[in-house]
């Protein structure tokens, strides 16, 4: 589980002299499931195609299983990749798509090992059928691609990929295009068959609920750079800084002092916590999840705000409070009508403290609720980068 | 559901009876009739007497087309992987040609191919000929070019070879990018690529390409009048000549002008079959 298997060195990549990888560093371990996260123009699907072979980077090396590939051509690469739009073949039919890797391949003679010969067309023929078997499209073998609805055009490119067996699989945000339930779905799907085949999985997206599911390994890439490496409970628990913390998930992120160790200061009052290895008085962001906050009587209160906005959201309600000013999210599962005073109560596990960083200040407040909601939504239509 | 004609429509409708169904009918009418009016399959009948020029016209604008597909091809494939700059340019000088009248363009082909002409002259001066004629021991004084059938089809390859690269060139400018780099990362090296996935979906424009410099090919009668000296008579001349040379016979001009749309129209229709599943882009 832990030999590693892709290094990626001190990457630089530009476009029209606008820097998209920044020095980037990463090692990927076999049979792992990465995902590279962040929002548009991060460099993830950069950071993909250099692995694929598609682009070559400015500087820096790509290493696969110790030797460097900078310079090796996708179709020599032990690589597949699922793109975006799936980019199926529209005149090969199911089966032909699926077979076009096989008949691409040539190994040698059995009687003459010198010469390269193609794979036998009976092996071709029950490899495919097998993958399509796999990803549950038995039967579709001479359907036309554009007959397919999306999932099934999905997993017709998954298939595609898988039959060459290929190391590593490359998925450019493969879901983008399917409605939610059916994304929900793959997702499952998707984690199923990478443990099913035990290869590599490097997947790229925006959307922080995909990567949360699937992955082993999420990587959070913003302006060209990894902002952090972590498992999902890693990056979600502990955000190294406020980008990480508001872009995974919902977070308050308040402006606070590191009084000592265990001991936060925020709206002139302390919180004790479980964080330590600060400077006395260091300046801190504070990430408090939205769930983690109790709302108590006002006089138990570590603090006491009033509710501005009220949102019924099915499990729970989405509740805005304004501390002297600062807005915060709460989600609770009590009614609380907008305009009452109430206190709030923060367990010492439910305050994490960040050091300052270049993203201090710009998120973490709810003040802008409403606009905050729209970016969301448009980071979801505007998925597709170069 | 049938959508209700526009009234918008109606002009185009009028245009199209006018001058395109009015003649076709006009055509039919007048190859089945005598010259008194009357009903008549004679007109059919005679035609065995031009099968030699039907077999010449359609040999030539078959090479023609062939020759078109053989430059066309890679320039238009070549053309599409150039920058956008490069490809409006050379756009450019692929058309240039056509904004010329046609007549002038062909009469300076023949100012290049006559036997004291440009080409021959170059021959002379460059004391190419005289190798020729010592290795080969003959005693030419120029090559003959003017009124061959090479000419012909060279003035054909030089009119119409803009429309085979325009079709091609539009047909793979559009080809999705990512299917290319889909069959590089499946292990298709430069070659397979562009067997297993450019030139089938680049198919529908070479078979427009085909329709569209054949159709005019194999009916052209100024070029081979031109260029081929009145001696390598094409259909194109034949019909000519029954509307308004000295053989005055509408009749059998029109029955000419009908069998040899009838045989395009079946060569056309056998070739969409052929590209059939390549989309619909042909049209006839």
């Amino acid at each position: 589980m832990s030999k590693e298997l892709i290094r990626l060195r001190d990457l630089c990549m530009a476009y029209d002299d606008e820097l998209v990888l920044d020095h980037l560093n990463l090692y990927i371990n076999d049979k792992e499931f990465l995902t590279l996260l962040g929002p548009s123009g991060c460099g993830k699907t950069t950071t993909l195609r250099i692995i694929g072979g598609f682009t070559t980077p400015l500087s820096g090396d790509v290493l696969f299983d110790g030797v460097r590939i900078n310079d090796v051509p996708p179709y020599k690469r032990q690589i597949n990749t699922v793109f975006q739009k799936y980019a199926l073949f529209p005149h090969l039919n199911v089966f032909e798509n699926v077979a076009f890797g096989l008949r691409m391949q040539r190994r040698p003679d059995p009687s003459d090992p010198k010469r390269k010969s193609r794979l036998p067309e009976e092996e071709i023929r029950q490899r495919v059928l097998e993958m399509l078997e796999a990803v549950s499209l038995k039967g579709f073998e001479n359907r036309r691609t554009d007959a397919l609805s999306g999932g099934q055009q999905q997993r017709v490119a998954i298939a595609r990929a898988l039959v060459n067996r290929p190391k590593v699989l490359l998925l450019d945000e493969p879901l983008g295009a399917l409605d939610l339930k059916l994304r929900k779905d793959m997702q499952i799907e998707l984690k199923r068959i990478q443990q099913q085949v035990g290869i590599t999985f490097i997947y790229v997206t925006h959307d922080q609920e995909e990567a949360l599911t699937m992955s082993d390994t999420i990587v959070v890439m913003d302006k060209g750079s990894i902002q952090q490496i972590g498992t999902p409970e890693d990056i979600y628990n502990e955000p190294k800084n406020a980008f990480v913390a508001d872009f995974i998930g919902e977070s308050n992120i308040i402006d606070g002092v590191m009084v000592q160790d265990k001991l936060v200061q925020m709206y002139g009052r302390q919180f004790p916590c479980l964080d330590g290895g600060f400077s006395e008085n260091e300046p801190v962001d504070v990430v408090i999840r939205p769930e983690d906050i109790d709302i108590v009587p006002v006089e138990q209160g570590q603090l006491t705000g009033t509710v501005t906005n009220v949102t019924f959201k099915g499990m729970q309600y989405d509740i805005i409070v304004d501390f002297r000013g600062f807005k915060w999210l709460i989600q609770t599962t009590d009614h609380s009508p907008v305009g009452a005073r109430i206190g709030i109560k923060i367990d010492p596990d439910g305050i994490h403290v960040m050091k300052k960083s270049r993203y201090s200040g710009l998120y973490g407040d709810y003040s802008s609720f409403s606009d905050e909601y729209d970016e969301l939504d448009a980071a979801e239509v505007d998925g597709d980068e170069t | 559901m049938k959508p209700k004609l526009s009234r918008f429509a109606i002009p185009y409708v009028v245009w199209m009876a006018l001058f395109v169904v009015a003649p076709i009918v006009l055509v039919v009418v007048y190859a089945f009739s005598n010259d008194l009016g009357g009903f008549t399959l004679e007109n059919f009948s005679k035609m065995g007497t031009y099968a030699v020029v039907f077999g010449r016209s359609f040999k030539l604008a078959l090479i023609a087309t062939f020759v078109c597909l053989l430059i066309g091809y890679p320039v238009s494939y070549l053309m599409s992987r150039e920058g956008e700059k490069f490809q409006r340019a050379a756009m450019v000088l692929i058309m240039l040609p056509m904004w010329i009248n046609f007549l002038l363009r062909t009469y300076s082909w023949m100012s290049i191919l006559e036997n004291n002409g440009l080409l021959n002259q170059i021959f002379q001066k460059t004391g190419f000929l005289n190798l020729y004629n010592g290795i080969f021991g003959t005693n030419l004084e120029y090559f003959p070019m003017m009124n061959t059938q090479g000419a012909v089809v060279l003035g054909m390859v030089y009119n119409y070879l803009p429309f085979m690269i325009l079709p091609i060139y539009s047909v793979i400018v559009k080809l999705d990018g990512s299917l290319v780099e889909a069959a590089r990362d499946l292990g298709a090296d430069g070659v397979n690529v562009f067997r297993r996935v450019v030139l089938p979906l680049s198919l529908p424009g070479v078979l427009s390409g085909i329709t569209m410099v054949f159709v005019p090919s194999v009916s052209t009668f100024a070029i081979s009048k031109m260029l081929g000296g009145g001696t390598e008579l094409l259909l194109g001349d034949l019909i000519e000549q029954q509307f308004l040379g000295g053989a005055y016979n509408p009749q059998l001009g029109a029955a000419i002008s009908l069998v040899m749309m009838v045989i395009v129209v079946v060569c056309m229709v056998v070739m969409n079959r052929f590209g059939e599943g390549e989309e619909q882009a042909v049209i006839l």
